[in-house]
Parts: C-alpha cells; structure tokens; sequence
C-alpha cells in the first residue's frame, strides 16, 4: 500500500488566511490543490511535508476565467475540465482545449489544476508550455496582500522549482491579448493516451494584413523547464506565413532544444519531434488566425 | 483529526490521520469495499468514485479533502433490490469479466449518461480513458453503456407518453 508519511493537515478558508498559515508554517508545509502530482510524490516520498493545507475550498475564489480587451485572466484554482469546456478559451486561445484534451484523463481532469500544474514544475507538463508560448504573466500573492507579477521564464526557475517562497501563492495567470488577428494550437506525442509528452509544441501567432506581426513556440519535455524560443519569433516577425517558413521555425526548434535520450524516446527523435510539431502547430495556428 | 462526511446519503464522522486516502477510508473504515484499490498511481481508475457528483480517482483524495462534501460510491447506485440502468446494462451486455474494473467503470459511465444520454462510441471510449479493464473488454463496457443509454431513453418516452394528455 502506497501512503503519504505522516503530516498535520489543514484547510484553508481564504487566499489570505492560507499565506498566514503558510508563514506561520514555513517550508514545512505545501499548499494541495487538485494533488495529482503532489500526492503521487509524497506517496514515493520524492516530497515530505509536514503540514499539507488544502486549497480546494478557495475555488469560488480563484476559480475563474475572465477575459478582457487586452488580456484573460485565469484563476490558480480553475480546473483542468473547466479549461476544457469554456467556451471562451475555445474562441479565443484554442491552445488550451488542444491541450486539455491530450492532459491525463477525464477523472484527473476533474481534480487537476492550472495553478497546480504550473507549480509543480514539471519539464513535460503541458500547461506550462500553454503559458509559456502565450508569454503568460502569473501573479504571486504574499503576506499582507502584497503581489508581483513574474513572467513564465522568472516563474520557472529550474525543474520542480518555482520563484513562489514559502509565504507566497500562485493566485492568477494573465494571459496578454493583442489587437490582431490570432491563433494558437498545440500537439503532443505521447506512448499511450493520458501519459506524459514525449514532446510537445504549441503555437501563437498575430497576423495584419498577412503579415507575422508576432509568432511564439513554446516546447514541452525537451529542457529543464517548458521552452519558449525566442529566435523563432525573430525569424517569423515581418513575413507572410507559409510552408518555408514553418520548415525553418521547426529547424530552429530541433537545434535549439535540448532533449536528453530516456525511456520515453532518444534524443534524436525528441529534436525530430520538436521540429515536426512545431511546424504543425504553428501551421494550425496561422488557418485559425485566418479564419 | 476527525472527519465528517456524507457517503451514499449517510453521514459518518471518524477519527482518522491526516495522510488516509478516500479510498481506503471507504474500504477499511466504513467497510465498503465495492470500491476497488487497484495501482495507487491515478493510473487506473478502479478507485473511481463520486465527490460532489463528479467522478474522482479516490487513491489520489485525501479522505480529508472530502470532509464536509458528498460521496458516492459503488454501493451508492442500486435502489434496494432494483439495480441501476447502468448496472443492468452491464448485466445485459456482459460489460464485466472479473469485475475488477467494475465498481471504478460504472461510476464514471453513470456519470457520463447524466451529462450526456446519448453519447458517440467515441464520447464512451474518450471517458473511460482514464481506466484500465484488464481483461480488455472495452468493446462489451461500450455495448453495456450504449445499451443503457437506448434503455434510458425509451423509458423516458414511455414515462413521457404516460403523461401526456
């Protein structure tokens, strides 16, 4: 039987009473929202704590999405499956029902978070590389109610680990919109249904008048954190999308990633991968931009 | 700590540790072991059952987490003596070998036909992703959830007709 080692556990009622906890606990407690990476690790004893404070009730509080004219935000504590059926995402960032639908399965769905995700850190977790090609923002909350915005690059600062201290919560992500014409999508190649990436791409563009006015490739599993590229959104900016240009966006993912060869697939075929689904999405996200 | 919570429309309050999962709360402290304990890693969804009407994998819910909500399990869906649909539909169609699988199988396909009566074979098969039946009977799972649809649906006629004018 497979168990957590021992801990205190305690329910948080407010965001604010959860950061008073967390500072009276210290690095001895972590915050548990949908806990399908946490427990699964504390069952392995790959994490410790002594104190676990459960989230779940602060979903009225952070549980939403909301879009405005220059941006959507998204609440820490919004759902995997409420990712997937909003119909807003669907309109707008299409990225995220792409991405829902190829994340472990409906039942984890149904308990999984977007905060969660983030924080854990994973180098092959898929919404990591959602916020990482849509140059997502998340918002940290400390004590007395100070908050700083850091962007996906700062928020992730190595494998498993976050620029969120022991006192602070990841409360929102922002989700900067621009006046163009955009899409997004994302692809994943994965050994069975509902397994981590081998590798996964996604894709956003803005188009006026034909044009690349920005694109961005976010890459999962091939790095220690998910990898937005900066070089391709140089190569893209200023040109009219077309199969030539994906071929070199999707060359310059292969080169500039770094995969390293485990059971999920070799090194090689992970730069194979990257190049192939790159092209693909950013392809996807240039017909919805167009339509 | 103690715990209260709502199982099957009982509510039960116990004492128990922090680190006990939902699932062996239900099994070894409320004795009610239709809810299977099968790979312990979220991975194959013979653990599933209802929190608050939705379907969860209870090997990865700390039985405190379901403090204060409603659960359902297995044992939760027969009315006395008289089976649910989705229970005589495998029944009918044979949507069990072992029966392994089962409890963790019927929560989420009752809970799939209260969302959707009318799924596609690709809707079924899309949410019973998350479950694994050993003895590979997914075509015979599929036929039991579309037979139960069918049944549910003509049932509805019938009781619709009975009370029209």
């Amino acid at each position: 039987m497979q168990v957590p080692a021992p801990f205190e556990y305690e329910r948080a009622t407010s965001v604010d009473q959860a950061i008073g906890l967390l500072e009276r606990l210290g690095s001895s407690a972590r915050l548990v929202a949908g806990g399908h990476s946490l427990l699964p690790m504390m069952k392995l004893r790959l994490a410790n704590f002594e104190y676990l404070i459960d989230i779940n009730d602060l979903h009225a509080e952070l549980g939403y999405i909301r879009l405005s004219d220059d941006e959507v935000r998204i609440g820490a504590m919004t759902r995997h499956r409420e990712l997937l059926e909003s119909d807003v995402l669907a309109s707008v960032l299409p990225i995220f029902s792409d991405a829902e639908r190829v994340i472990a399965d409906p039942i984890v769905r149904n308990r999984g978070t977007l905060g969660g995700s983030l924080c854990q850190a994973d180098p092959s977790e898929d919404l990591s590389a959602v916020c990482t090609t849509l140059d997502a923002s998340c918002v940290i909350r400390g004590p007395g109610g100070a908050e700083r915005v850091v962007t996906m690059e700062e928020f992730h600062v190595g494998p498993y680990e976050t620029a969120v201290a022991d006192n602070e919560i990841l409360t929102e992500i922002r989700i900067p919109r621009k006046s163009f014409r955009t899409g997004s999508a994302y692809a994943k190649v994965e050994r069975r249904a509902g397994d981590w990436a081998v590798v996964s791409a996604g894709a956003a563009v803005w188009l006026d008048e034909g044009r690349i006015v920005d694109a961005r490739v976010g890459l999962a599993a091939v790095g220690p954190n998910t990898t937005g590229i900066p070089e391709i959104s140089a190569a893209l900016r200023g040109h009219e999308p077309g199969e030539s240009l994906y071929e070199l966006a999707g060359a310059i993912a292969a080169r500039s990633c770094d995969p390293v060869t485990d059971t999920r697939g070799s090194a090689d075929y992970k730069r194979h991968l990257a190049d192939e689904l790159t092209r693909r999405t950013l392809r996807k996200a240039v017909e919805r931009a167009r339509s | 700590m103690q715990v209260t919570m709502t199982v099957n429309g009982t509510e039960h309050t116990r004492e128990i540790e922090g680190r006990m999962l939902l699932v062996h709360f239900l099994r070894d402290v409320l004795g009610l072991t239709g809810t299977h304990w099968g790979c312990d890693t979220s991975n194959c969804g013979v653990c599933v059952v209802w929190l608050d009407g939705e379907p969860v994998k209870s090997c990865t819910v700390l039985a405190a987490m379901a403090g204060g909500h409603e659960v359902r399990t297995v044992e939760g869906l027969a009315e006395g003596a008289e089976l649910d649909p989705i229970q005589e539909g495998f029944r009918q169609c044979h949507g069990l070998q072992c029966g392994f699988c089962t409890p963790g199988m019927l929560m989420t396909c009752r809970a799939l036909l209260d969302r959707n009566p009318d799924p596609t074979e690709g809707e079924i098969r899309e949410a019973i992703s998350g479950q694994i039946c050993r003895c590979t009977g997914y075509s015979s799972i599929v036929r039991s959830v579309q037979w139960t649809a069918a049944h549910e649906a003509a049932a509805a006629a019938t009781k619709e007709e009975a009370v029209a004018p």
